[in-house]
């Protein structure tokens, strides 16, 4: 790499959330270089809302993200293998009931 | 070093359709050939906005101008997306964008051909964002989750780029003599230099196998290539342009269109940066990155300002 490498400026990463119309959750957009969160949002507009893709954008600090780690996803998730209770379908209803929707 | 067992697990996970995500495990090969994927599709929007950029100023009415000025910033966008992407494998995005403007990282040879005339940019539109989406289409189903997004993204929006490009060089192609001699010279300059952006032949192309294996491309660049040669036959019929290619020839027990030999010398020398215009994109871009600087200092600058207020 050359001399100017070493002195360029790189601005802290965000990762970028829009919602995509009124009532829906927040989806992740991807990311975008900034150098504070005023500039992270117009940045994630221009970048992933050009056409109205978001009402709402929400900017992150990427190393504030904390996040589960896919070798642990076995037991990290099992807790909710055994609880079939938690479901619907667990129960059963007296037949006369079901047939109406 | 990889060991066979998660070699094998990964496979086995391709296999079935899984997708990979960031975090989990890779074979460090495929890491590094997203890497340099990714990174030369990044690079290859970006320097895309030079040849168009080029016309901005001259474009020949005010709605011609702002569909042009939309389309470049939309190019902009996807080399965002897409450096964004690499990203997720644990690059620095000014290492990337350095490796490019100073060191010998590739892009698309495409963009080291000039655009002489405004009927380029229709024919720009036409077949190279054409070719453009049926590389993107493929690449939106890969399977590394970042690469598969952000090619889904760039779908969504290459397709108004092929649309406005198509519809200005159909009104060329049929407006008076000049015109059509216009459309038609931009045609012949673009059509072989479009054909080599699938990549060279399959026989020839070493990373195809294994991109194919590990599910980040789905087809091979002669599939891709032949399924745009007939889109694209029918297309120029349909606006009254040809070809510039004697040996195109309907084949009635494959369905396809067979066309000529492809100028490859050419192509390897425009990829080893004897192309017209190699080095003045490159200088172009330095100067773009180089003049910038102060911009970034000086919002780096304003930003860390600004919080010392509010501390205060």
């Amino acid at each position: 790499m050359s001399d100017t490498s070493t002195q360029s400026t790189e601005w802290p990463l965000w990762e970028v959330f829009y919602q995509p119309s009124d009532g829906k959750p927040f989806e992740h957009a991807g990311s975008v270089h900034a150098p504070d969160s005023e500039m992270a949002l117009q940045n994630a507009r221009d970048t992933y809302a050009r056409r109205n893709e978001g009402i709402a954008i929400w900017v992150v600090p990427s190393d504030q993200i904390t996040a589960s780690s896919p070798e642990d996803r076995g037991p990290f998730f099992d807790p909710a293998n055994d609880k079939a209770y938690r479901h619907p379908q667990f129960y059963t209803v007296p037949r006369a009931v079901k047939k109406r929707k | 070093m990889d060991t066979q067992k998660q070699l094998d697990d990964f496979q086995k996970r391709i296999d079935n359709g899984e997708t990979i995500e960031p975090k989990d495990w890779m074979p460090e090969r495929y890491r590094k050939q997203l890497i340099r994927m990714m990174s030369q599709h990044a690079h290859s929007e970006i320097v895309g906005m030079l040849p168009e950029g080029n016309w901005i100023t001259r474009a020949p009415s005010l709605k011609r101008k702002m569909v042009l000025l939309a389309k470049v910033q939309d190019e902009a966008g996807h080399g965002l997306y897409l450096y964004s992407g690499t990203e997720t494998l644990g690059v620095r995005r000014k290492e990337l964008i350095e490796d490019y403007i100073y060191g010998n990282a590739k892009y698309s040879s495409i963009f080291n051909y000039p655009t002489l005339s405004y009927a380029d940019i229709c024919v720009i539109g036409w077949l190279v964002d054409g070719a453009a989406i049926v590389n993107q289409t493929m690449l939106a189903k890969s399977s590394y989750g970042p690469y598969a997004r952000a090619n889904l993204r760039i779908c969504k929006e290459e397709s108004f780029h092929k649309k406005q490009g198509y519809e200005m060089l159909a009104k060329m192609a049929s407006g008076t003599a000049e015109q059509k001699r216009m459309a038609q010279d931009a045609v012949n300059r673009w059509w072989w230099a479009t054909l080599m952006m699938f990549g060279p032949h399959d026989s020839d192309s070493p990373n195809s196998a294994e991109l194919i294996k590990w599910g980040v491309k789905t087809k091979t660049n002669d599939e891709l290539r032949q399924h745009f040669v007939d889109r694209s036959v029918m297309e120029a019929e349909a606006i009254g342009i040809t070809l510039p290619d004697p040996d195109l020839t309907y084949n009635e027990e494959t369905g396809h269109w067979e066309f000529g030999d492809i100028p490859w010398d050419e192509f390897w020398s425009v990829v080893k940066g004897d192309g017209p215009m190699n080095r003045e994109r490159i200088k172009s871009r330095r100067k773009a990155y180089e003049e910038g600087e102060w911009v970034r200092k000086a919002a780096a600058e304003y930003a860390r300002k600004k919080k010392l207020v509010k501390a205060s």
